[in-house]
């Protein structure tokens, strides 16, 4: 459990961060230049705050007169650049951290966890990018830290590195129950990595929580992404449709079938939908290709003037739909009413899908 | 012009290497660290510090050689110190003009390292810090290993500079041969006889070797350090 608490005046605005990241991955969620870097910079002391606290499981790390060198911290960092040591080989760089004696991961289970062996005698420039991220976890790993700070570990890679990097990340929270504080843009990413998130907006922690509330709280929606507009349903797996390569979630409304996930029954997860895939309909459909279907009624219709006008939904909990202002007339939505609610299979694939920690989660 | 060295030449060779050798060797430590402190620290009195470092490279050689002989004579505070507590006596020995060659090459040793080590990416740094090494072991695990390609020119550019040392060689420890008459000082020495013409172009070819060499040597160490580090 990390308690942190941190002002700071920076050129253009004040710093002032106040949360809690409870065992799990807590991600710290903000537009660039919100400030994100800066704390965990802080939490790491790398940078100085004007006041404040830092304590890790109880123990001081910044303030009461306590400011700790980041080498007698006990955390693990990982850069949004991976930082390896070019004049060293992958096996040195990973074993730099390593204190004789320590109890912790051994070496050849990170080298295992991370699958990184054949890259062991490698110097750092002839690794790809997600080869060096790994190298750079697995080497924050071996420090035995007592959490982890990843600074957007996963911004230079491409798409197809970053799905590659996604469950050795997963894996430290559910294999080695590590903790981990994540800073990040994306919302996929949070989807599918996060239990908790805290909310930043230009240099203030404006709500945390877990990600299901946050992300579905309509006042933060101008910080949770516009463009990215979604809400986020906590689901469990309840079996698979072999014959058509479709898997059956239970979320808090219904059923929920989506293309194929390769998960086992019973896992619980996080599901985004995006607002734009969902539709609406006033009497219950029939004869129409949507095979996801929610009785739902109408709470708040938000619209800035533009083309389209965003319509919270409650079907046992809270859903998004994005649709044009001329179909919210020419139906005569309005508050309170019952609708249909119908969401496509196919708009959600494994970027969309998370799995929960497995970890005791804070309420 | 035979090929083979007389015993003059050779002697004037060897003290000069030898008192290029010990200067460097023993300056480089305080070349290392002054290049850090001024690379990686702010204090109060760095821009002074910096002025002294650099003294060397801006006023006449003599009156450096002129400062040294106050400063480090039998008489002068520091020298008769030495001489009195450690028996070690600079002025007219070779020790002396190490002494010399080193303060004169010591801004260029401590420019070429202080580069090597700007060059040296922080973030590194930072990095080991949160892998849990302080100070010095990140000074002495990623800073220097990093920074070697710019100490190794420091070495090689005082160690040249060491070798062409002559104005404050001469005024301090005078022109003794066999104790202070190095290369420069040798040939400035013959051509003062009439006739000498010969032994100081004999002399000259040998210090242009000597330079060539070590450039060489310099070269294949920097390019055997720069593929280590994976440039």
């Amino acid at each position: 459990m990390l308690d942190v608490s941190l002002t700071r005046s920076l050129p253009g605005f004040d710093l002032n961060v106040v949360f809690t990241a409870p065992p799990g991955i807590t991600a710290l969620f903000g537009r660039s230049g919100a400030g994100k870097t800066t704390v965990i910079d802080m939490i790491a002391g790398l940078a100085r705050p004007d006041a404040g606290r830092v304590s890790l499981n109880g123990d001081v790390l910044y303030g009461d007169g306590v400011d700790l060198p980041p080498e007698r911290r006990g955390l693990g960092y990982v850069f949004q650049e991976d930082r390896l040591f070019p004049h060293m080989s992958v096996a040195g760089n990973l074993r730099y951290g390593m204190k004789r004696g320590a109890s912790g991961v051994g070496f050849d289970d990170v080298v295992q966890l991370l699958d990184i062996g054949a890259l062991l005698d490698r110097r750092p420039h002839r690794l790809s990018g997600g080869e060096k991220q790994r190298v750079a976890i697995g080497r924050a790993l071996l420090a035995s830290p007592k959490l982890i700070l990843m600074d957007e570990p996963l911004a230079n890679l491409d798409a197809a590195r970053k799905a590659e990097i996604l469950p050795f990340i997963e894996r430290l929270r559910d294999e080695l129950g590590l903790s981990v504080v994540y800073v990040s843009h994306a919302m996929e990413e949070i989807v599918r990595l996060a239990d908790s998130v805290v909310l930043m907006e230009a240099g203030q922690s404006v709500a945390h929580g877990a990600v299901e509330d946050v992300m579905s709280r309509l006042d933060l929606r101008p910080l949770t992404g516009r463009a990215e507009a979604g809400s986020v349903l906590p689901a469990t797996v309840a079996g698979h449709d072999d014959t058509y390569r479709l898997t059956r979630l239970t979320v808090p409304g219904g059923d929920l079938t989506v293309a194929q996930l390769d998960l086992a029954a019973g896992a619980e997860l996080r599901v985004r939908v995006r607002a734009r895939d969902v539709s609406i309909s006033l009497s219950e459909p029939t004869d129409i290709s949507v095979l996801n279907r929610y009785r739902g009624t109408v709470r708040e219709i938000a619209s800035d003037g533009g083309p389209q006008a965003d319509i919270l939904l409650d079907i046992g909990c809270p859903l998004w739909a994005r649709v044009t202002r001329r179909s919210v007339d020419e139906l005569g939505l309005a508050p309170g009413m019952q609708v249909f609610a119908l969401v496509k299979a196919v708009a959600i694939d494994r970027h969309s899908v998370g799995e929960r920690g497995r970890l005791p989660r804070n309420p | 012009m035979s090929i083979g060295l007389s015993p003059l030449e050779l002697e004037a060779l060897g003290l000069s290497l030898k008192v290029s050798f010990w200067a460097v060797l023993v300056s480089l430590p305080f070349g290392i660290a002054v290049a850090w402190l001024l690379a990686r620290r702010d204090f109060p009195g760095k821009l002074l510090l910096d002025g002294l470092v650099h003294l060397p490279l801006v006023v006449p050689p003599v009156v450096v050689g002129y400062l040294l002989l106050v400063t480090l004579g039998r008489r002068g505070p520091v020298g008769a110190w030495l001489h009195d507590s450690f028996d070690i006596t600079l002025i007219f020995t070779w020790r002396g003009a190490a002494v010399a060659a080193a303060v004169m090459a010591f801004p260029l040793m401590v420019r070429a390292i202080r580069l090597g080590i700007e060059a040296v990416d922080r973030r590194l740094e930072t990095a080991a810090r949160t892998l849990g090494a302080g100070r010095s072991r990140v000074f002495v695990t990623v800073t220097l290993p990093l920074a070697l390609p710019g100490i190794l020119s420091g070495i090689v550019l005082a160690f040249a500079r060491c070798l062409g040392e002559f104005g404050a060689t001469i005024t301090f420890v005078s022109n003794i041969p066999g104790e202070t008459r190095t290369l420069p000082v040798a040939i400035y020495s013959v051509l003062q006889a009439p006739g000498g013409e010969a032994a100081a172009a004999r002399l000259t070819v040998i210090s242009v070797v000597l330079a060539l060499v070590a450039l060489a040597v310099s070269e294949l160490l920097s390019r055997r350090v720069r593929r280590r580090l994976g440039a």
